[in-house]
């Protein structure tokens, strides 16, 4: 065997996972090849390194406490579906629960039912990522306009709405432009302001929602409806000035909808 | 097979393998609480998905859910900060052949300093990462990590190798390893 045959092998060796007769042509080798060797040596080294008690992280024996208990009282979710897993256990077996738990629970339950209106996690993410990304150069603006009536037509057959656009720069936040956006599996629009040197992403898309508000990693997300749109403004400012901004959207938007 | 049967068979399989599901999210979250949270996570979807076994190896099985479930969480991270695809999952497969051999001595001297072996391996992308921790920590075979991993046996031993070499280098670095790294945070201020 020759050192460029052996040497792509020699890992292999050292995990034991060679067969029979490929590992003793590379034992064959060895002796002759001091290249071979050291570099053999050295994975060796490596390996202990890592193998080494002093950098193992044995699981916490709270996690371990913590978890035998978790499935106990979960065991029997796993006879289940897991979708009706969790509300099915339960009611199966409302016995097993005292009075207050079951009736915390259904309060739970039924706000969770009855208020669908809460986003989920991976949308605010994906907000806040856009918001992010739209920060990197030369992504913030597919049209940059201070013209609310040059930012709205642009839209127009890009994609199938029309979105709200208001100028807010006597308020203090001016209208910098727009930009087709992706997010939930759909185009949106983006509408760019500025608040002093931050920059406010307003992604609008069609569609009834209730209010909320959300403050991730540093960012403030608000949702609000207006013109039949859901509209979600994020940005590093202040909670209080974002909203400040929204309410001024909203009531801008309909006092031109009047005129 | 009763429900209570059932339920003491999953427990005593997972708790034997804990140490082992808590030392590989720990290795890919680099962080506590998140390695916590992965295993518990982890653990319930194993509770919930138990009767899919069906007499496979449950080490493999129940690794696999926590590689998965770690890394689900390393992307939300990722995208999150607006950083996606920095720092690549993909790393490329073939063996570097022009890679620098270090003296053998010098590695096992400088990997007496567990803090800095600990550093090292936090240093290397999370594939070469994963690989090492399954091959030398958990002691498994190759065929086993790629069922853990989803890559072929080929891949697995490439990954090695380049996890071995990368991991050299890094312990024999003059400066600390990892502390190049600290720019990604900063990235973040600047964009604000």
């Amino acid at each position: 065997m020759t050192c460029d045959e052996a040497h792509p092998l020699l890992h292999a060796y050292l995990d034991d996972e060679l067969d029979i007769a490929t590992a003793l042509q590379i034992e064959k080798h060895l002796p002759d090849c001091p290249k071979c060797r050291k570099e053999l040596e050295a994975a060796q080294a490596v390996q202990r390194a890592v193998a080494q008690p002093a950098i193992y992280y044995p699981a916490p024996s709270e996690l371990r406490d913590r978890l035998r208990q978790a499935i106990r009282s979960n065991a029997a979710e796993a006879e289940t579906p897991p979708n009706a897993g969790f509300l099915m256990a339960w009611w199966k077996r409302p016995m097993a629960f005292s009075g207050l738990a079951a009736a915390l629970l259904l309060i739970v339950v039924s706000v969770a039912l009855f208020l669908p209106s809460h986003a989920p996690r991976g949308q605010i993410d994906e907000l806040v990522a856009s918001h992010v990304r739209s920060l990197e150069a030369d992504h913030l603006l597919d049209v940059q306009s201070t013209d609310q009536h040059t930012v709205k037509p642009w839209f127009a057959g890009k994609i199938d709405f029309s979105p709200p656009v208001v100028d807010l720069a006597a308020e203090g936040f001016p209208l910098v432009g727009g930009r087709l956006d992706y997010l939930a599996q759909k185009h949106v629009a983006a509408l760019i302001y500025r608040r002093n040197k931050h920059v406010i992403n307003l992604f609008i898309w069609p569609g009834e929602t209730e209010p909320e508000t959300e403050a991730t990693q540093g960012f403030n997300l608000i949702r609000f409806e207006c013109k039949g749109m859901t509209c979600w403004a994020v940005s590093d400012v202040n909670a209080g000035e974002l909203q400040q901004f929204v309410d001024l959207f909203k009531t801008q938007k309909a006092a031109s909808t009047r005129s | 097979m009763s429900l209570h049967a059932t339920t003491s068979k999953f427990e005593a399989a997972v708790l034997e393998h804990l140490d082992a599901a808590h030392n590989l999210a720990r290795w890919l979250m680099r962080n506590d609480q998140d390695a916590q949270d992965v295993v518990q996570e982890s653990c319930m979807k194993a509770l919930r998905a138990f009767d899919s076994l069906r007499g496979g190896d449950f080490r493999v099985w129940f690794l696999a859910i926590v590689r998965n479930t770690s890394f689900t969480l390393l992307r939300r991270n990722k995208n999150s900060q607006g950083r996606a695809g920095e720092q690549s999952l993909e790393v490329g497969e073939e063996i570097a052949a022009d890679c620098e051999i270090y003296d053998p001595q010098a590695i096992v001297i400088r990997a007496a300093n567990a803090d800095l072996v600990r550093r090292a391996i936090d240093a290397l992308p999370e594939v070469l990462r994963e690989t090492l921790v399954l091959r030398e920590m958990e002691g498994l075979g190759y065929k086993e990590i790629g069922k853990i991993v989803g890559v072929p046996i080929g891949t697995v031993m490439s990954r090695l190798a380049r996890g071995r070499m990368r991991l050299q280098a890094l312990l024999m670095e003059k400066d600390q390893p990892g502390e190049r790294k600290s720019t990604q945070e900063g990235n973040r201020d600047d964009l604000r």
